[in-house]
Protein backbone atom coordinates (compact mmCIF):
# COMPACT_ATOMS: atom_id res chain seq x y z
CA UNK A 1 0.00 0.00 0.00
CA UNK A 2 1.47 3.38 -0.88
CA UNK A 3 1.55 6.26 1.54
CA UNK A 4 -1.14 8.37 -0.03
CA UNK A 5 -3.64 5.51 0.27
CA UNK A 6 -2.68 5.08 3.93
CA UNK A 7 -3.12 8.77 4.45
CA UNK A 8 -6.58 8.86 2.92
CA UNK A 9 -7.51 5.75 4.85
CA UNK A 10 -6.55 7.47 8.09
CA UNK A 11 -8.46 10.53 7.01
CA UNK A 12 -11.58 8.47 6.35
CA UNK A 13 -11.29 6.84 9.75
CA UNK A 14 -11.02 10.26 11.31
CA UNK A 15 -14.15 11.43 9.55
CA UNK A 16 -16.08 8.36 10.58
CA UNK A 17 -14.89 8.75 14.16
CA UNK A 18 -15.99 12.36 14.18
CA UNK A 19 -19.37 11.33 12.88
CA UNK A 20 -19.78 8.69 15.58
CA UNK A 21 -18.66 11.03 18.34
CA UNK A 22 -21.12 13.65 17.18
CA UNK A 23 -24.00 11.19 17.10
CA UNK A 24 -23.30 9.87 20.59
CA UNK A 25 -22.87 13.36 22.05
CA UNK A 26 -26.13 14.34 20.46
CA UNK A 27 -28.04 11.41 21.92
CA UNK A 28 -26.41 11.93 25.30
CA UNK A 29 -27.23 15.63 25.49
CA UNK A 30 -30.78 15.12 24.21
CA UNK A 31 -31.52 12.61 26.93
CA UNK A 32 -29.64 14.54 29.59
CA UNK A 33 -32.28 17.26 29.07
CA UNK A 34 -34.94 14.90 30.33
CA UNK A 35 -33.16 14.34 33.66
CA UNK A 36 -34.47 17.53 35.36
CA UNK A 37 -38.05 16.46 34.65
CA UNK A 38 -37.58 13.17 36.48
CA UNK A 39 -35.67 14.81 39.31
CA UNK A 40 -38.51 17.29 39.78
CA UNK A 41 -41.21 14.62 39.61
CA UNK A 42 -39.25 12.41 42.04
CA UNK A 43 -38.78 15.25 44.51
CA UNK A 44 -42.45 16.26 44.39
CA UNK A 45 -43.71 12.72 44.85
CA UNK A 46 -41.20 11.80 47.55
CA UNK A 47 -41.89 14.86 49.66
CA UNK A 48 -45.47 15.53 48.72
CA UNK A 49 -47.38 12.29 48.93
CA UNK A 50 -47.73 12.08 52.72
CA UNK A 51 -49.72 15.28 53.07
CA UNK A 52 -52.26 14.24 50.47
CA UNK A 53 -55.39 12.80 52.07
CA UNK A 54 -59.06 13.59 51.88
CA UNK A 55 -58.91 16.64 54.12
CA UNK A 56 -56.26 18.06 51.81
CA UNK A 57 -59.05 18.74 49.32
CA UNK A 58 -61.79 20.14 51.54
CA UNK A 59 -59.98 22.00 54.31
CA UNK A 60 -58.53 25.46 53.94
CA UNK A 61 -54.83 26.17 54.33
CA UNK A 62 -53.59 25.88 57.94
CA UNK A 63 -52.20 28.88 59.77
CA UNK A 64 -48.64 29.02 60.98
CA UNK A 65 -49.39 28.11 64.61
CA UNK A 66 -51.36 24.97 63.78
CA UNK A 67 -48.63 23.85 61.44
CA UNK A 68 -45.89 24.55 63.95
CA UNK A 69 -47.61 22.47 66.65
CA UNK A 70 -48.17 19.61 64.22
CA UNK A 71 -44.58 19.61 63.02
CA UNK A 72 -43.34 19.67 66.62
CA UNK A 73 -45.45 16.61 67.49
CA UNK A 74 -44.23 14.90 64.34
CA UNK A 75 -47.73 14.77 62.88
CA UNK A 76 -48.73 15.72 59.41
CA UNK A 77 -49.89 19.31 59.07
CA UNK A 78 -53.69 19.58 59.35
CA UNK A 79 -55.65 21.40 56.68
CA UNK A 80 -55.56 21.45 52.95
CA UNK A 81 -55.71 23.66 49.94
CA UNK A 82 -59.47 23.99 49.47
CA UNK A 83 -59.27 27.80 49.32
CA UNK A 84 -56.70 27.47 46.57
CA UNK A 85 -58.68 24.93 44.59
CA UNK A 86 -61.87 27.01 44.71
CA UNK A 87 -59.93 30.17 43.88
CA UNK A 88 -58.19 28.58 40.91
CA UNK A 89 -61.50 27.20 39.62
CA UNK A 90 -63.18 30.60 39.85
CA UNK A 91 -60.29 32.63 38.46
CA UNK A 92 -59.46 30.25 35.62
CA UNK A 93 -63.17 29.71 34.91
CA UNK A 94 -63.86 33.41 34.59
CA UNK A 95 -60.75 33.95 32.49
CA UNK A 96 -61.99 31.19 30.16
CA UNK A 97 -65.44 32.78 29.96
CA UNK A 98 -63.81 35.97 28.74
CA UNK A 99 -61.13 34.51 26.49
CA UNK A 100 -62.79 31.50 24.82
CA UNK A 101 -65.62 33.25 22.93
CA UNK A 102 -63.46 36.20 21.94
CA UNK A 103 -60.58 33.93 20.97
CA UNK A 104 -62.67 31.59 18.84
CA UNK A 105 -64.48 34.40 17.03
CA UNK A 106 -61.22 36.20 16.36
CA UNK A 107 -59.62 32.96 15.16
CA UNK A 108 -62.54 32.53 12.78
CA UNK A 109 -62.07 36.08 11.53
CA UNK A 110 -58.36 35.49 10.85
CA UNK A 111 -59.01 32.16 9.11
CA UNK A 112 -61.64 33.77 6.88
CA UNK A 113 -59.49 36.77 5.99
CA UNK A 114 -56.09 35.23 5.42
CA UNK A 115 -54.98 38.05 3.10
CA UNK A 116 -56.75 41.15 4.43
CA UNK A 117 -54.73 44.10 5.65
CA UNK A 118 -56.57 44.59 8.94
CA UNK A 119 -56.45 40.85 9.58
CA UNK A 120 -52.69 41.06 9.12
CA UNK A 121 -52.53 43.74 11.80
CA UNK A 122 -54.69 41.65 14.14
CA UNK A 123 -52.48 38.60 13.52
CA UNK A 124 -49.38 40.63 14.30
CA UNK A 125 -50.93 41.94 17.52
CA UNK A 126 -51.98 38.47 18.63
CA UNK A 127 -48.37 37.34 18.12
CA UNK A 128 -47.13 40.27 20.17
CA UNK A 129 -49.68 39.59 22.94
CA UNK A 130 -48.36 36.05 23.12
CA UNK A 131 -44.97 37.42 24.12
CA UNK A 132 -46.11 39.85 26.82
CA UNK A 133 -44.58 38.75 30.15
CA UNK A 134 -47.18 37.53 32.62
CA UNK A 135 -46.04 39.98 35.30
CA UNK A 136 -46.81 42.90 32.98
CA UNK A 137 -50.33 41.53 32.56
CA UNK A 138 -50.50 41.47 36.36
CA UNK A 139 -49.71 45.19 36.39
CA UNK A 140 -52.42 45.71 33.76
CA UNK A 141 -54.97 43.76 35.83
CA UNK A 142 -54.06 45.91 38.80
CA UNK A 143 -54.44 49.20 36.95
CA UNK A 144 -57.60 48.22 35.02
CA UNK A 145 -59.57 46.37 37.68
CA UNK A 146 -58.07 46.54 41.17
CA UNK A 147 -57.79 50.31 41.33
CA UNK A 148 -60.91 51.61 39.53
CA UNK A 149 -63.47 48.78 39.67
CA UNK A 150 -63.12 46.52 42.66
CA UNK A 151 -61.30 49.06 44.79
CA UNK A 152 -58.99 46.39 46.15
CA UNK A 153 -57.39 43.11 45.20
CA UNK A 154 -59.92 40.77 43.61
CA UNK A 155 -60.24 37.50 41.75
CA UNK A 156 -61.90 39.41 38.90
CA UNK A 157 -58.67 41.31 38.32
CA UNK A 158 -56.77 38.03 38.26
CA UNK A 159 -59.18 36.62 35.70
CA UNK A 160 -58.80 39.62 33.41
CA UNK A 161 -55.00 39.34 33.53
CA UNK A 162 -55.09 35.60 32.84
CA UNK A 163 -57.70 35.94 30.08
CA UNK A 164 -55.38 38.23 28.10
CA UNK A 165 -52.69 35.62 28.62
CA UNK A 166 -54.68 32.70 27.25
CA UNK A 167 -56.26 34.64 24.37
CA UNK A 168 -53.40 34.31 21.83
CA UNK A 169 -53.16 30.53 22.02
CA UNK A 170 -56.91 30.15 21.49
CA UNK A 171 -56.92 32.55 18.54
CA UNK A 172 -53.99 30.87 16.84
CA UNK A 173 -55.18 27.29 17.37
CA UNK A 174 -58.65 28.19 16.07
CA UNK A 175 -57.15 29.89 13.04
CA UNK A 176 -54.75 27.04 12.27
CA UNK A 177 -57.47 24.42 12.63
CA UNK A 178 -60.05 26.24 10.51
CA UNK A 179 -57.48 26.87 7.78
CA UNK A 180 -57.05 23.12 7.39
CA UNK A 181 -60.73 22.58 6.69
CA UNK A 182 -61.21 22.31 2.92
CA UNK A 183 -62.88 25.19 1.13
CA UNK A 184 -65.16 22.69 -0.65
CA UNK A 185 -66.97 21.92 2.60
CA UNK A 186 -67.88 25.57 3.00
CA UNK A 187 -68.78 25.91 -0.67
CA UNK A 188 -71.05 22.88 -0.46
CA UNK A 189 -73.00 24.41 2.41
CA UNK A 190 -73.18 27.82 0.76
CA UNK A 191 -74.35 26.31 -2.54
CA UNK A 192 -77.26 24.69 -0.71
CA UNK A 193 -78.36 28.17 0.26
CA UNK A 194 -77.18 28.01 3.86
CA UNK A 195 -76.48 31.55 5.03
CA UNK A 196 -72.86 32.46 5.70
CA UNK A 197 -73.10 32.65 9.48
CA UNK A 198 -74.84 29.28 9.69
CA UNK A 199 -72.23 27.76 7.41
CA UNK A 200 -69.49 29.01 9.68
CA UNK A 201 -71.16 28.11 12.98
CA UNK A 202 -72.87 24.85 12.02
CA UNK A 203 -70.56 23.38 9.39
CA UNK A 204 -67.04 24.80 9.51
CA UNK A 205 -66.68 25.31 13.27
CA UNK A 206 -67.94 21.82 14.26
CA UNK A 207 -65.58 20.16 11.76
CA UNK A 208 -62.66 21.80 13.49
CA UNK A 209 -63.95 21.44 17.02
CA UNK A 210 -61.26 18.99 18.18
CA UNK A 211 -58.41 21.29 17.29
CA UNK A 212 -60.18 24.24 18.87
CA UNK A 213 -60.96 22.38 22.10
CA UNK A 214 -57.42 21.12 22.43
CA UNK A 215 -56.16 24.67 21.89
CA UNK A 216 -58.51 25.92 24.61
CA UNK A 217 -57.39 23.23 27.06
CA UNK A 218 -53.75 24.03 26.37
CA UNK A 219 -54.55 27.69 27.02
CA UNK A 220 -56.14 26.75 30.35
CA UNK A 221 -53.18 24.62 31.34
CA UNK A 222 -50.90 27.50 30.51
CA UNK A 223 -52.63 29.87 32.93
CA UNK A 224 -53.52 27.39 35.69
CA UNK A 225 -49.97 27.43 37.05
CA UNK A 226 -49.41 31.17 36.77
CA UNK A 227 -48.38 32.85 40.00
CA UNK A 228 -46.86 36.21 39.18
CA UNK A 229 -49.90 38.03 37.75
CA UNK A 230 -52.09 36.75 40.60
CA UNK A 231 -49.72 38.20 43.19
CA UNK A 232 -50.58 41.65 41.88
CA UNK A 233 -54.30 41.02 41.41
CA UNK A 234 -55.98 38.23 43.39
CA UNK A 235 -53.42 38.55 46.21
CA UNK A 236 -54.56 35.49 48.21
CA UNK A 237 -56.99 34.81 51.01
CA UNK A 238 -57.04 32.48 53.99
CA UNK A 239 -60.71 31.60 53.59
CA UNK A 240 -62.65 30.18 50.67
CA UNK A 241 -63.83 33.22 48.75
CA UNK A 242 -66.55 33.10 46.11
CA UNK A 243 -67.10 36.84 45.79
CA UNK A 244 -65.29 37.89 42.64
CA UNK A 245 -64.75 41.44 43.91
CA UNK A 246 -62.83 40.16 46.94
CA UNK A 247 -59.27 38.84 47.19
CA UNK A 248 -59.02 35.15 46.53
CA UNK A 249 -56.43 32.44 46.82
CA UNK A 250 -55.31 30.09 44.06
CA UNK A 251 -53.18 26.95 44.15
CA UNK A 252 -50.02 28.64 42.81
CA UNK A 253 -50.51 31.52 45.26
CA UNK A 254 -50.76 29.02 48.12
CA UNK A 255 -47.50 27.42 47.02
CA UNK A 256 -45.91 30.85 47.18
CA UNK A 257 -47.34 31.44 50.67
CA UNK A 258 -46.18 28.05 51.93
CA UNK A 259 -42.75 28.78 50.49
CA UNK A 260 -42.51 31.98 52.47
CA UNK A 261 -43.58 30.38 55.76
CA UNK A 262 -40.98 28.04 57.28
CA UNK A 263 -43.62 26.19 59.31
CA UNK A 264 -45.61 25.24 56.24
CA UNK A 265 -42.75 23.85 54.17
CA UNK A 266 -44.22 20.34 54.13
CA UNK A 267 -47.35 21.65 52.45
CA UNK A 268 -45.44 23.09 49.48
CA UNK A 269 -44.70 19.73 47.97
CA UNK A 270 -48.21 18.38 48.22
CA UNK A 271 -49.71 21.53 46.71
CA UNK A 272 -47.13 21.50 43.91
CA UNK A 273 -47.69 17.82 43.26
CA UNK A 274 -51.43 18.42 42.96
CA UNK A 275 -50.97 21.45 40.68
CA UNK A 276 -48.57 19.59 38.45
CA UNK A 277 -50.90 16.60 38.29
CA UNK A 278 -53.75 18.91 37.29
CA UNK A 279 -51.72 20.55 34.51
CA UNK A 280 -50.40 17.24 33.20
CA UNK A 281 -53.96 15.91 33.03
CA UNK A 282 -55.05 18.97 31.05
CA UNK A 283 -52.11 18.55 28.66
CA UNK A 284 -52.80 14.86 28.13
CA UNK A 285 -56.50 15.53 27.55
CA UNK A 286 -55.66 18.17 24.97
CA UNK A 287 -53.31 15.78 23.20
CA UNK A 288 -55.79 12.91 23.28
CA UNK A 289 -58.56 15.09 21.86
CA UNK A 290 -56.34 16.43 19.11
CA UNK A 291 -55.21 12.92 18.18
CA UNK A 292 -58.54 11.14 18.45
CA UNK A 293 -60.70 13.53 16.51
CA UNK A 294 -58.12 14.78 14.11
CA UNK A 295 -59.56 16.63 11.12
CA UNK A 296 -59.11 14.33 8.17
CA UNK A 297 -60.13 14.94 4.60
CA UNK B 1 -80.35 44.16 10.84
CA UNK B 2 -80.22 40.53 9.87
CA UNK B 3 -78.16 37.89 11.58
CA UNK B 4 -75.87 37.65 8.57
CA UNK B 5 -74.72 41.22 9.09
CA UNK B 6 -74.48 40.84 12.85
CA UNK B 7 -72.21 37.86 12.35
CA UNK B 8 -69.88 39.76 10.03
CA UNK B 9 -69.72 42.67 12.45
CA UNK B 10 -69.02 40.24 15.25
CA UNK B 11 -66.05 38.79 13.36
CA UNK B 12 -64.53 42.19 12.62
CA UNK B 13 -65.49 43.41 16.10
CA UNK B 14 -63.44 40.66 17.71
CA UNK B 15 -60.42 41.78 15.72
CA UNK B 16 -61.04 45.40 16.70
CA UNK B 17 -61.39 44.39 20.35
CA UNK B 18 -58.03 42.60 20.31
CA UNK B 19 -56.38 45.65 18.78
CA UNK B 20 -58.03 47.80 21.47
CA UNK B 21 -56.78 45.49 24.23
CA UNK B 22 -53.23 45.76 22.92
CA UNK B 23 -53.46 49.54 22.54
CA UNK B 24 -54.99 49.68 26.01
CA UNK B 25 -52.05 47.80 27.49
CA UNK B 26 -49.55 50.14 25.86
CA UNK B 27 -51.34 53.36 26.80
CA UNK B 28 -52.02 52.18 30.34
CA UNK B 29 -48.33 51.49 30.89
CA UNK B 30 -47.39 54.82 29.30
CA UNK B 31 -49.83 56.83 31.41
CA UNK B 32 -48.78 54.98 34.56
CA UNK B 33 -45.13 55.72 33.85
CA UNK B 34 -45.56 59.45 33.15
CA UNK B 35 -44.98 60.72 36.73
CA UNK B 36 -41.80 58.68 37.01
CA UNK B 37 -40.64 59.88 33.61
CA UNK B 38 -41.32 63.51 34.61
CA UNK B 39 -39.23 63.04 37.75
CA UNK B 40 -36.25 61.16 36.33
CA UNK B 41 -36.45 61.61 32.54
CA UNK B 42 -34.27 59.32 30.48
CA UNK B 43 -31.91 59.11 33.44
CA UNK B 44 -34.26 56.42 34.74
CA UNK B 45 -32.81 53.99 32.22
CA UNK B 46 -29.16 54.50 33.12
CA UNK B 47 -29.40 55.47 36.78
CA UNK B 48 -28.09 52.76 39.09
CA UNK B 49 -29.82 53.78 42.29
CA UNK B 50 -32.96 52.16 43.68
CA UNK B 51 -33.58 53.94 46.94
CA UNK B 52 -37.07 53.89 48.46
CA UNK B 53 -36.09 55.79 51.64
CA UNK B 54 -38.67 58.49 52.36
CA UNK B 55 -37.49 61.96 51.33
CA UNK B 56 -34.47 60.67 49.41
CA UNK B 57 -36.39 58.56 46.94
CA UNK B 58 -34.55 57.89 43.74
CA UNK B 59 -35.20 55.19 41.21
CA UNK B 60 -33.21 53.87 38.30
CA UNK B 61 -33.61 50.79 36.16
CA UNK B 62 -30.07 49.98 35.05
CA UNK B 63 -29.25 47.25 37.61
CA UNK B 64 -32.45 45.43 36.66
CA UNK B 65 -32.04 45.84 32.92
CA UNK B 66 -28.50 44.44 33.20
CA UNK B 67 -29.66 41.69 35.57
CA UNK B 68 -32.44 40.69 33.18
CA UNK B 69 -30.23 40.61 30.10
CA UNK B 70 -27.34 38.80 31.78
CA UNK B 71 -29.58 36.13 33.34
CA UNK B 72 -31.51 35.41 30.19
CA UNK B 73 -28.57 35.48 27.78
CA UNK B 74 -26.62 33.17 30.09
CA UNK B 75 -29.66 30.89 30.23
CA UNK B 76 -29.79 30.84 26.45
CA UNK B 77 -26.10 29.92 26.22
CA UNK B 78 -26.58 27.13 28.74
CA UNK B 79 -29.64 25.79 26.97
CA UNK B 80 -28.05 25.90 23.51
CA UNK B 81 -26.19 22.52 23.43
CA UNK B 82 -29.21 20.70 24.81
CA UNK B 83 -31.84 22.40 22.67
CA UNK B 84 -29.70 21.98 19.56
CA UNK B 85 -29.19 18.28 20.27
CA UNK B 86 -32.89 17.79 20.79
CA UNK B 87 -33.71 19.63 17.56
CA UNK B 88 -31.33 17.47 15.56
CA UNK B 89 -32.38 14.31 17.36
CA UNK B 90 -36.07 14.86 16.62
CA UNK B 91 -35.74 16.61 13.29
CA UNK B 92 -33.07 14.51 11.61
CA UNK B 93 -31.60 11.51 13.43
CA UNK B 94 -34.65 9.84 14.92
CA UNK B 95 -37.89 11.12 13.47
CA UNK B 96 -40.21 8.24 14.25
CA UNK B 97 -40.31 5.53 16.84
CA UNK B 98 -40.66 5.05 20.55
CA UNK B 99 -37.52 6.90 21.67
CA UNK B 100 -38.29 10.20 19.95
CA UNK B 101 -41.92 10.12 21.02
CA UNK B 102 -40.71 9.58 24.59
CA UNK B 103 -38.39 12.57 24.28
CA UNK B 104 -41.20 14.62 22.76
CA UNK B 105 -43.49 13.91 25.72
CA UNK B 106 -40.70 14.75 28.16
CA UNK B 107 -40.26 18.11 26.49
CA UNK B 108 -44.00 18.77 26.51
CA UNK B 109 -44.06 17.99 30.21
CA UNK B 110 -41.10 20.30 30.86
CA UNK B 111 -43.08 23.08 29.19
CA UNK B 112 -46.07 22.35 31.42
CA UNK B 113 -44.34 22.62 34.80
CA UNK B 114 -45.37 25.90 36.45
CA UNK B 115 -42.69 28.47 37.04
CA UNK B 116 -43.22 28.44 40.81
CA UNK B 117 -42.51 24.67 40.92
CA UNK B 118 -39.26 25.21 39.01
CA UNK B 119 -38.40 27.84 41.57
CA UNK B 120 -39.06 25.45 44.45
CA UNK B 121 -36.94 22.76 42.88
CA UNK B 122 -34.17 25.27 42.27
CA UNK B 123 -34.37 26.42 45.88
CA UNK B 124 -34.40 23.01 47.54
CA UNK B 125 -32.46 20.83 45.11
CA UNK B 126 -30.20 22.99 42.95
CA UNK B 127 -29.18 25.68 45.46
CA UNK B 128 -27.46 23.23 47.88
CA UNK B 129 -25.38 21.89 44.98
CA UNK B 130 -24.28 25.41 44.04
CA UNK B 131 -23.34 26.06 47.68
CA UNK B 132 -21.42 22.76 47.92
CA UNK B 133 -19.47 23.63 44.82
CA UNK B 134 -18.46 26.84 46.56
CA UNK B 135 -19.67 29.01 43.70
CA UNK B 136 -21.67 31.23 45.99
CA UNK B 137 -22.12 31.34 49.77
CA UNK B 138 -25.90 31.04 49.82
CA UNK B 139 -26.42 29.43 46.47
CA UNK B 140 -28.56 32.33 45.26
CA UNK B 141 -27.64 34.49 42.32
CA UNK B 142 -27.59 34.99 38.60
CA UNK B 143 -25.94 31.66 37.79
CA UNK B 144 -28.50 29.65 39.77
CA UNK B 145 -31.43 31.44 38.13
CA UNK B 146 -29.88 31.02 34.70
CA UNK B 147 -29.61 27.24 35.14
CA UNK B 148 -33.29 27.02 36.05
CA UNK B 149 -34.25 29.36 33.20
CA UNK B 150 -32.16 27.24 30.83
CA UNK B 151 -34.16 24.15 31.78
CA UNK B 152 -37.42 26.08 31.48
CA UNK B 153 -36.75 27.33 27.95
CA UNK B 154 -35.48 24.03 26.49
CA UNK B 155 -38.94 23.28 25.01
CA UNK B 156 -39.25 26.70 23.39
CA UNK B 157 -35.69 26.73 22.05
CA UNK B 158 -35.88 23.23 20.59
CA UNK B 159 -39.36 23.00 19.07
CA UNK B 160 -38.97 25.46 16.20
CA UNK B 161 -35.51 24.05 15.46
CA UNK B 162 -36.69 20.48 15.09
CA UNK B 163 -39.49 21.67 12.84
CA UNK B 164 -37.23 23.52 10.40
CA UNK B 165 -34.60 20.78 10.47
CA UNK B 166 -37.21 18.22 9.47
CA UNK B 167 -38.22 20.46 6.57
CA UNK B 168 -34.76 20.52 4.97
CA UNK B 169 -35.32 19.03 1.50
CA UNK B 170 -34.37 15.35 1.28
CA UNK B 171 -32.70 15.62 -2.13
CA UNK B 172 -30.14 18.10 -0.80
CA UNK B 173 -29.16 15.66 1.92
CA UNK B 174 -29.11 12.76 -0.54
CA UNK B 175 -26.86 14.72 -2.88
CA UNK B 176 -24.37 15.19 -0.05
CA UNK B 177 -24.55 11.53 0.95
CA UNK B 178 -23.97 10.43 -2.64
CA UNK B 179 -20.74 12.44 -2.65
CA UNK B 180 -19.61 10.35 0.29
CA UNK B 181 -20.40 12.76 3.11
CA UNK B 182 -20.85 11.36 6.61
CA UNK B 183 -23.97 12.27 8.55
CA UNK B 184 -22.04 14.80 10.61
CA UNK B 185 -20.84 16.44 7.42
CA UNK B 186 -24.39 16.52 6.11
CA UNK B 187 -25.46 18.26 9.30
CA UNK B 188 -22.60 20.72 9.02
CA UNK B 189 -22.78 21.54 5.33
CA UNK B 190 -26.45 21.02 4.43
CA UNK B 191 -28.73 21.12 7.45
CA UNK B 192 -27.23 23.99 9.42
CA UNK B 193 -26.89 26.36 6.44
CA UNK B 194 -30.45 25.49 5.42
CA UNK B 195 -32.21 25.54 8.76
CA UNK B 196 -29.86 27.90 10.59
CA UNK B 197 -32.02 30.99 10.54
CA UNK B 198 -35.07 29.02 11.71
CA UNK B 199 -33.09 27.50 14.57
CA UNK B 200 -31.83 30.97 15.42
CA UNK B 201 -35.36 32.39 15.39
CA UNK B 202 -36.35 29.71 17.90
CA UNK B 203 -33.56 30.83 20.24
CA UNK B 204 -34.62 34.45 19.95
CA UNK B 205 -38.20 33.55 20.90
CA UNK B 206 -36.88 31.47 23.81
CA UNK B 207 -34.85 34.49 24.91
CA UNK B 208 -38.07 36.50 24.97
CA UNK B 209 -39.53 33.86 27.30
CA UNK B 210 -36.53 33.98 29.60
CA UNK B 211 -36.62 37.78 29.83
CA UNK B 212 -40.23 37.82 31.01
CA UNK B 213 -39.99 34.89 33.40
CA UNK B 214 -40.79 35.89 36.95
CA UNK B 215 -41.38 33.41 39.75
CA UNK B 216 -38.47 30.98 39.41
CA UNK B 217 -36.07 33.90 39.09
CA UNK B 218 -37.57 35.75 42.06
CA UNK B 219 -36.99 32.72 44.25
CA UNK B 220 -33.38 32.21 43.21
CA UNK B 221 -31.67 35.42 42.13
CA UNK B 222 -31.22 36.91 45.59
CA UNK B 223 -33.03 40.18 44.88
CA UNK B 224 -30.17 42.60 45.29
CA UNK B 225 -30.70 46.05 43.85
CA UNK B 226 -27.11 46.58 42.73
CA UNK B 227 -25.48 45.96 39.39
CA UNK B 228 -24.12 42.39 39.53
CA UNK B 229 -20.32 42.16 39.43
CA UNK B 230 -20.15 38.66 37.99
CA UNK B 231 -22.31 35.71 37.09
CA UNK B 232 -22.08 34.22 40.59
CA UNK B 233 -23.16 37.49 42.19
CA UNK B 234 -26.66 38.26 43.42
CA UNK B 235 -28.83 40.34 41.15
CA UNK B 236 -32.39 41.15 40.25
CA UNK B 237 -34.45 41.17 37.09
CA UNK B 238 -37.12 43.62 36.00
CA UNK B 239 -39.88 41.03 36.30
CA UNK B 240 -38.86 39.86 39.74
CA UNK B 241 -38.47 43.43 41.00
CA UNK B 242 -42.08 44.13 40.05
CA UNK B 243 -43.24 40.89 41.67
CA UNK B 244 -41.42 41.71 44.90
CA UNK B 245 -42.19 45.37 45.34
CA UNK B 246 -45.43 46.13 43.53
CA UNK B 247 -47.69 45.00 46.36
CA UNK B 248 -46.78 47.66 48.90
CA UNK B 249 -45.80 50.37 46.45
CA UNK B 250 -47.39 53.78 46.07
CA UNK B 251 -46.45 57.24 44.85
CA UNK B 252 -43.14 57.56 43.08
CA UNK B 253 -42.18 53.94 43.67
CA UNK B 254 -45.42 52.73 42.13
CA UNK B 255 -45.00 54.75 38.96
CA UNK B 256 -41.33 53.74 38.73
CA UNK B 257 -42.38 50.09 38.88
CA UNK B 258 -44.93 50.72 36.12
CA UNK B 259 -42.15 52.30 34.06
CA UNK B 260 -40.04 49.18 34.66
CA UNK B 261 -43.05 47.19 33.42
CA UNK B 262 -43.20 49.39 30.33
CA UNK B 263 -39.48 48.86 29.66
CA UNK B 264 -39.91 45.10 30.12
CA UNK B 265 -42.85 45.18 27.71
CA UNK B 266 -40.79 47.09 25.15
CA UNK B 267 -37.74 44.83 25.47
CA UNK B 268 -39.72 41.58 25.12
CA UNK B 269 -41.67 43.19 22.27
CA UNK B 270 -38.47 43.98 20.36
CA UNK B 271 -36.99 40.52 20.98
CA UNK B 272 -40.17 38.75 19.88
CA UNK B 273 -40.50 41.01 16.86
CA UNK B 274 -36.96 40.13 15.77
CA UNK B 275 -37.74 36.43 16.16
CA UNK B 276 -40.90 36.71 14.07
CA UNK B 277 -39.08 38.78 11.46
CA UNK B 278 -36.47 36.06 10.98
CA UNK B 279 -39.23 33.44 10.76
CA UNK B 280 -41.09 35.48 8.15
CA UNK B 281 -37.98 35.92 6.01
CA UNK B 282 -37.60 32.17 6.24
CA UNK B 283 -41.06 31.30 4.98
CA UNK B 284 -41.01 33.93 2.21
Amino acid sequence: MNTSAQLSNAKLKGRLLKDKLFTYTLIFLAFLSSVPLFLILFELIKKGYKQINISFFYKVAPDTMEAMVAVKNNEIIPGGIANGIVGTLIIVGMASLIAIPLGIICGMYLAENSKGKFAGIVRFIVDMLQGVPSIVLGVIGYIWIVKPITGGFSSLAGSVALSIMMLPSIVRSTEETLKMIPETLKEAALSLGVPYHKTMLRVVLPSGISGIISGVILGISRIAGETAPLMLTALGSAAISTDITEPSSAIPLLIWEFYNDPNLVDMIWSASLFLLFLILCLNLTAKAIAKRWKVQY
Amino acid sequence: MNSEKIFRYLLIGSGVLIVLIALGIVTTLFIGAIPSFKEFGFGFIYSTEWNPTQGRESYGALPFIIGTLVTSILALLLTFPFAFSISLFLGEYFRNGKLPSFLRSVIDLLAGIPSVVYGLWGFYALRPIITDLGLNAQGFGIFTSSIILAIMIIPYASSLGSEVISMVPGNLKEAAYSLGATRFEVVKTVIIPNAGSGIFAGYILALGRAIGETMAVTMLIGNSNKIPTGIFDLGNTMASLIANQFGEADGLKYTSLVEIGLLLFVITGIVNYLGKLIMKKLSA
